[in-house]
């Protein structure tokens, strides 16, 4: 195992990930619309992406990386992770779904931060194909990160893009699927148990494809970091819906509903427990 | 116009670096192939996948290009839909949307490959723009403004190839936005666009050897609509004829009585359409319009 080329740091990455959850476990006491089974299942991939993977100096001339939140019902871990980065302010989350404010359910371009407006899904991977080519006009282009949910490949687009993105040799785009098998009607693996493994289709579409476990941060990087940069990239990242609360993990109604103020509590009580060094 | 177009835009795309051209399994070697030869980096074939053909173009425009997403209408604009609404309208990215052979133009090959209610689809999507040149000339000024526009997505309406001059003396120049007069008179008006235009442009000539004083005014920029002069134009001639290969929603023609109704208008109206239906007919383009209702000899007989 070769050691990480950066300062990313997976003890340091674990305790954000603690905190982001705790956020948005703060924020669903505010407004009821939330889906924080998503949020939770793609924490930690969408954590190493902005802590660990994603280049965005600033400065004239040098790679900027894109991320693309395809499965947009997943933006509350974005959105904590923005307002962590000093990107959205405080007064943007406390005005989550109200209405003065700017931020919904699902993520709009023109909010700081955002790069693409999705939602609907199977929209952010032909996005991604698009800005990738545009970047490789670049000499040192930007690299596209997205996330997909696996109900999400299940839309035709999807696979448009898959198939165009090889064929286009795009080697700047970086796919996380979040596997955590669900979706509004029950698990993926069982609306479609002939599309698995999925590794395997992508594979054969021409890509670099790999199967990691979707919590562990220092794997998702390492993964990434050694890519070959050669074909786009999918990593498929077995996830947990509802992730570090037990009467979430694996419950569809999750995907949904926002706890109520004794759920929340328990929620609290579990994350705490989860983590030494948790101070809440 | 599909060749006018195709060398208008090779001309832009030598001016402006930032131009892409993505085409859905289309002209391999006809009217694209001096671009795809000059800039085979901007030029892209996503073969028959006309919803990535459109989330690709919305993902060079949000890396700042200007890319236009090419095919025949009905693949262009319905078989994307959504992508063009969410990817383009939602986001109000500078993407020109080409239907080429819109309206009955491709004659022979049934309702699958008509677009008769293009411009109702197209004009409800929040931030599109519509172009809808008459000629090849108004093409060329069409894709000069699609060239460097950056006010948000257009669906450009092409016919396909063979259309006439029509605007060389024209006594107003194409300006985006704005209805042209073609011709300028007082009795009656005849409003048109597209390739239709061609009927409408007989139908005036017919009337003027009559005797009669016509303007003939191409409406070229169905959204935004050029309201104004559809108010003058209702206030200042005896009658109004709209001839236009589209349904009668959401048209031009249900534009035009809609203003007609808000100001009052005492002018004879009469609008020629497309009929709602999808009809079972083959031939020749005219002849699918004359099916529709839409012939010289039919709008003269009605009118006059």
């Amino acid at each position: 195992m070769r050691p990480l080329a950066n300062p990313y740091d997976p003890k340091a990455a674990a305790l954000r990930c603690l905190n982001f959850r705790k956020r948005i476990l703060e924020i669903s006491q505010q407004v009821g619309a939330l889906h924080i089974g998503s949020a939770f299942s793609c924490a930690e991939i969408v954590e190493c992406v902005y802590y660990g993977l994603m280049r965005n100096s600033g400065e004239a001339n040098a790679p900027a990386d894109t991320f693309i939140m395809s499965k947009g019902h997943g933006c509350m871990i974005q959105y904590v992770i923005l307002e962590a980065l000093g990107i959205l302010s405080k007064t943007d989350m406390a005005e989550y779904c109200t209405p003065q404010g700017r931020l919904g359910c699902h993520p709009d371009y023109g909010t700081p931060g955002i790069e693409a407006s999705t939602g609907s899904l199977g929209h952010g991977l032909p996005m991604a194909v698009g800005m990738a080519i545009a970047e490789k006009r670049k000499k040192d282009p930007g690299i596209i990160y997205a996330v997909l949910s696996d109900g999400e490949i299940q839309e035709g687009s999807t696979w448009e893009a898959i198939m165009m993105a090889s064929s286009l040799e795009i080697n700047n785009l970086v796919v996380f699927i979040d596997n955590n098998d669900f979706q509004s009607l029950g698990r993926t693996s069982e609306t479609h148990p002939s599309f698995y493994p999925v590794d395997q289709k992508l594979c054969a579409f021409g890509w670099e494809t790999v199967e990691i476990p979707g919590h562990d941060s220092s794997n998702i990087y390492r993964t990434i970091d050694a890519r070959s940069g050669k074909k786009p990239m999918a990593a498929i990242c077995k996830t947990t819906k509802g992730k570090g609360i037990s009467f979430m993990e694996n419950v569809p109604i999750w995907h949904y509903r926002s706890p109520n103020h004794k759920e929340y509590k328990i929620a609290l009580d579990e994350l705490r427990a989860s983590h030494p060094g948790a101070n809440f | 116009m599909r060749n006018i177009f195709a060398e208008a835009l090779y001309k832009a795309a030598t001016a402006n670096p930032d131009i892409f051209v993505v085409v859905a399994d289309i002209s391999p070697a006809g009217s694209m192939a001096d671009f795809s030869r000059q800039y085979p980096d901007r030029f892209i074939n996503v073969g028959v996948a006309e919803q990535s053909m459109i989330g690709i173009c919305a993902g060079l425009a949000l890396k700042g290009c200007q890319p236009f997403a090419y095919t025949i209408a009905s693949f262009s604009l319905y078989r994307p839909f959504e992508f063009v609404r969410d990817d383009l309208g939602y986001q109000n990215l500078p993407v020109t949307v080409v239907g080429m052979g819109a309206g009955v133009i491709y004659s022979t090959l049934g309702g699958t490959h008509h677009t008769q209610e293009d411009i109702a689809i197209a004009g409800a999507i929040p931030n599109m723009q519509i172009i809808a040149p008459c000629d090849p000339l108004e093409v060329v000024e069409a894709v000069k403004y699609c060239a460097k526009q950056r006010n948000g997505p257009v669906y450009l309406r092409l016919g396909k190839s063979g259309e006439p001059e029509l605007t060389k003396q024209a006594i107003e120049p194409w300006q985006f936005g704005r209805l042209r007069y073609l011709i300028r008179g007082t009795d009656i008006c005849i409003l048109s666009y597209g390739v239709v235009m061609k009927h409408a442009n007989e139908v005036a000539k017919i009337l003027l050897k009559g005797g009669k004083s016509v303007s003939l005014v191409s409406a070229h920029t169905l959204k935004p609509l050029d309201r104004e002069n559809i108010e003058n134009i209702l206030n200042n001639h005896k009658k109004v004829v709209v001839i236009e290969e589209h349904v009668p929603e959401g048209g031009l023609s249900s534009r035009t009585k809609q203003i007609a109704w808000d100001i009052h208008a005492s002018c004879e109206l009469h609008c020629f359409t497309l009929k709602d239906a999808f009809i079972h007919r083959y031939g020749g383009h005219d002849d699918l319009l004359a099916a529709h209702g839409i012939s010289v000899k039919d709008i003269l007989r009605k009118i006059e």
